[in-house]
């Protein structure tokens, strides 16, 4: 059967790391590609970068990002961040990513959801969904959690996997950066509303938070920044609490 | 002496990752390789080696093979009638069935009789794309040679291959049943999952098909 997935992301702006980042050993806890082969180095099933630049010269960086980790790092890679068209998408893939996620690009126009998974496969296709609590439900959010779309989460997510979407990629924007644990309730809202592949995120305050969301919540992955980036916690922790808790992963070679 | 792979580059994605996973797994076994990125059928013809890539929908890809000019020709050559190594990744591996059932017909390349058609796991509760890390549970071949214990690979796929000879099943995968996780006929194989993207266990059977005299 798969296993659990755990997906350390980092944000990248003009090229370089920009959260703090404390990581042992590392001579440029700037450098994304350093981290990321750091984070290959121990064990991490996936990488996601997000580019939070906003010109243009960030972008090309952001393309010499994805070529050197692509060099050295041969593991799955998804990018986010200012993902407007197929040909950004095509872009992106050609430098080196695998997958490519989209948000508010996706909330403003879904039509581009099927534009792009018909140019690049559905395989390539995230789409990161920020949602925040509204009344009984749960509103997508777009801008990095700022505007509302008016959009339901619930129905958000079901609408861009019948477009072709080939994974979600759900932030709960209540959790994100609280380290109270992952929105449960949210992401089993989504899980059971769709049968593409659920990424969890937003909340991650200890390896003990990551279980649940898979074993209760229905996620297929997880992902998380800070804990992984200041070093409170290892990779090899956290996937040692999810062996424990009962949600499998892959056993390094 | 310089082995040449050629890496078939016909508009189908990864053509650069798959290139430094071959290069680096050439390292691994200190062999010589020149790895050319290429669509021209004398390459394909004078290389040693032939890899096929492929990701995204199964007529697209065919559609783009078909569009390069002596492509499939010098590939029949190559692998069906001089027996150079060949090895299909994904869609490149699916590539290899008779027929492909992605949005409508499709024909392959016919040259492992078989069908490729959507993944349906028996649970419904499975996601699909099937994408992440599973367990291999291969046979004997020299390509899946010494993976170790439990070796687990990336995948992402939405299509399985169904052989119409079950001697032509390298390994397979469990997801709500057992599907076709590589082939093998002769001189081709062709993996379902990413070894480009499997990091050690992806390296070792990339350097295993670059030693493999079939």
């Amino acid at each position: 059967m798969l296993k659990t997935r755990i997906i350390p992301c980092l944000d990248v702006k003009d090229g370089r790391t920009v959260k703090g980042v404390n990581f042992v050993d590392l001579r440029d806890a700037g450098d994304p590609v350093a981290l990321a082969k750091a984070y290959d180095e121990q064990g991490a099933d996936e990488l996601c970068f997000l580019d939070i630049t906003a010109s243009h010269e960030g972008r090309a960086s952001m393309l010499d990002v994805i070529e050197r980790t692509a060099d050295q790092c041969f593991m799955p890679v998804t990018v986010g961040g200012g993902v407007r068209s197929p040909d950004d998408m095509v872009t992106l893939l050609a430098a080196g990513a695998d997958k490519c996620a989209i948000n508010t690009a996706a909330v403003t126009d879904p039509d581009l959801v099927r534009a792009c998974a018909r140019k690049v496969g559905s395989q390539a296709v995230v789409i990161a969904i920020d949602a925040r609590r509204e009344g009984d439900g749960w509103g997508v959010y777009t801008h990095g959690g700022r505007k509302s779309s008016g959009r339901n989460a619930v129905e958000f997510a079901k609408l861009v996997a019948e477009l072709g979407a080939g994974e979600i990629l759900l932030t709960s924007m209540d959790r994100d950066g609280t380290k109270s644990g992952f929105d449960i309730a949210l992401t089993k809202a989504i899980t059971d509303a769709v049968s593409i592949p659920v990424i969890a995120s937003g909340g991650a305050g200890g390896v003990d938070d990551f279980a649940p969301a898979i074993l209760e919540g229905g996620a297929n992955a997880v992902l998380a920044a800070s804990i992984f980036h200041f070093g409170e916690a290892t990779i090899a922790q956290a996937r040692s609490a999810l062996n424990d808790a009962g949600a499998p992963v892959r056993p390094l070679p | 002496m310089v082995t040449t792979i050629a890496l078939i580059d016909y508009g189908a994605g990864n053509v650069r990752s798959a290139s430094r996973a071959l290069a680096r797994s050439a390292e691994l076994i200190e062999l010589d390789a020149k790895i050319l990125m290429t669509a021209d059928p004398e390459d394909i013809l004078g290389a040693d080696r032939i890899v096929l890539p492929g990701v995204g929908h199964y007529a697209d890809c065919m559609a783009g093979l078909q569009s390069r000019p002596g492509v499939i020709d010098a590939l029949t050559e190559a692998v069906r009638h001089n027996g150079r190594p060949f090895l299909g990744i994904c869609v490149g591996m699916q590539l290899l069935a008779s027929l492909g059932l992605e949005d409508g017909e499709t024909d392959g390349l016919g040259w492992i009789p078989g069908v490729v058609d959507r993944l349906e796991p028996w649970d419904s509760e499975l996601a699909i794309p099937h994408m992440g890390w599973n367990e291999i549970f291969p046979r004997s071949h020299a390509v899946l040679a010494d993976l170790g214990d439990n070796p687990h690979v990336y995948f992402t796929h939405s299509y399985a291959m169904s052989c119409e000879d079950e001697n032509h099943i390298a390994a397979t995968f469990d997801y709500g049943g057992s599907f076709v996780a590589a082939v093998m006929r002769d001189n081709m194989f062709g993996t379902q999952f990413h070894p480009e993207k499997s990091q050690k266990t992806g390296q070792k059977i990339l350097s295993n098909f670059l030693k493999w005299n079939p």
